[in-house]
């Protein structure tokens, strides 16, 4: 790998500053600006935070239905597989975050040796 | 690692008020979540095809691991910057009542605006939880300081995890690259689902991961805001009717 590959080229890191640098920065200084007469369970807020939860669910099943890169080297099954068996471990251990990415990152692996 | 009482003369200097935040990183799972977490980002942006800077950069600049990986996950398979732009800032939205309800536990009276700027970029769920754990364990005055310390102790954290993550995915073999490249789904499945308190919450997860490939299926370029708000309007329904008939 070479420093021009580490560094990458301007055009991505202005693409980083236009779609994601600028629409988080946004909200926080309007929460430092306009903070005061906010109520944080108002109605807008819970449909506001049910999509952003829905759009960040969205993504993790993308990244497990159509995986990238070396992701893709692991059989559709075992990936569904392996992130069913984390939330039974999640569920089991009184949603332990910790328990739930060990046992699906085991049950992967232990498939992919399995499976040769 | 206990702080110091509220009056104990250690808090005097805020730099000791720093250091201490600093030091508090190592006193919760969370920093070992987000290493993880960030650990699987640097790899998802290696495998994505973006540089090693580009993904420091994200992580200082951006700071919100849900808002990275829908930036990277959209790029990466070929959205517009105008869709990825769309994704984030929905998902970015969420930032906005965190500021607004931390920020007061930092202000004192003569607080000025530019002071707290910092700490409104620090912001964001790890921070949040954070300091409300921590600040009433720290006297007002000392608190933009720690918060600080705490912030810059959790971004240096993640930005080792995305380089040895970044290196990692490009050096292991592809069995050991594919479960780094898994903890990204797993973490935040986890992070996200141990966070949803209301019924609207688990409802936008669960239906959020079910809708996904169905819109996938019309091929719009749309997906992820098509079942974003498809899933997360349902949910808000089932708040609403719960509210009325509760």
């Amino acid at each position: 790998m070479t420093i021009v590959q580490l560094i990458g080229d301007w055009h991505a890191l202005a693409v980083l500053f236009v779609a994601g640098v600028i629409p988080n920065q946004i909200w926080r200084m309007l929460g430092l600006w306009f903070g005061g007469g906010i109520d944080e369970g108002s109605e807008l807020l819970v449909w506001v935070r049910a999509v952003a939860t829905a759009i960040l669910a969205g993504v993790i099943a993308q990244i497990v239905v159509e995986p990238p890169g070396a992701l893709a080297s692991v059989p559709d099954g075992l990936r569904y597989g392996a992130v069913g068996a984390g939330l039974v471990a999640f569920l089991l251990t009184r949603r332990s975050i910790f328990a739930g990415v060990v046992t699906g990152e085991v049950f992967m692996l232990a498939g992919k040796w399995w499976l040769g | 690692m206990a702080l110091p009482p509220l009056d104990s003369p250690q808090w005097q200097s805020p730099w000791r008020a720093f250091a201490w935040g600093l030091r508090s990183i190592t006193q919760t799972i969370l920093t070992i979540v987000l290493f993880v977490t960030y650990l699987g980002i640097g790899a998802l942006a290696h495998d994505t095809h973006f540089s090693l800077l580009w993904a420091l950069a994200s992580t200082l600049f951006v700071w919100a691991g849900p808002a990275q990986i829908i930036l990277i996950t959209t790029l990466g398979s070929g959205a517009t910057i105008i869709q990825s732009a769309i994704a984030v800032t929905v998902s970015a939205i969420r930032l906005f009542p965190m500021v607004v309800s931390v920020l007061p536990l930092m202000r004192t009276p003569t607080t000025k605006r530019r002071e707290l700027i910092f700490a409104a970029h620090l912001t964001a769920v790890t921070l949040w939880v954070e300091c409300h754990r921590f600040l009433p364990q720290v006297p007002r005055e000392r608190r933009i300081a720690f918060v600080h310390g705490l912030g810059f102790g959790l971004v240096s954290v993640c930005l080792c995890a995305n380089t040895v993550g970044y290196f990692l995915a490009a050096n292991l073999t592809q069995t050991l690259g594919g479960a780094i490249l898994l903890l990204t789904p797993l973490s935040f499945l986890f992070s996200t689902a141990r966070n949803s308190r209301e019924i609207a919450d688990v409802v936008a997860l669960v239906l959020g991961i079910v809708l996904y490939p169905l819109a996938a299926k019309m091929n719009s370029g749309l997906d992820i805001l098509v079942s974003g708000v498809a899933a997360g309007t349902i949910a808000y329904g089932v708040h609403w009717w719960r509210e009325v008939h509760a």
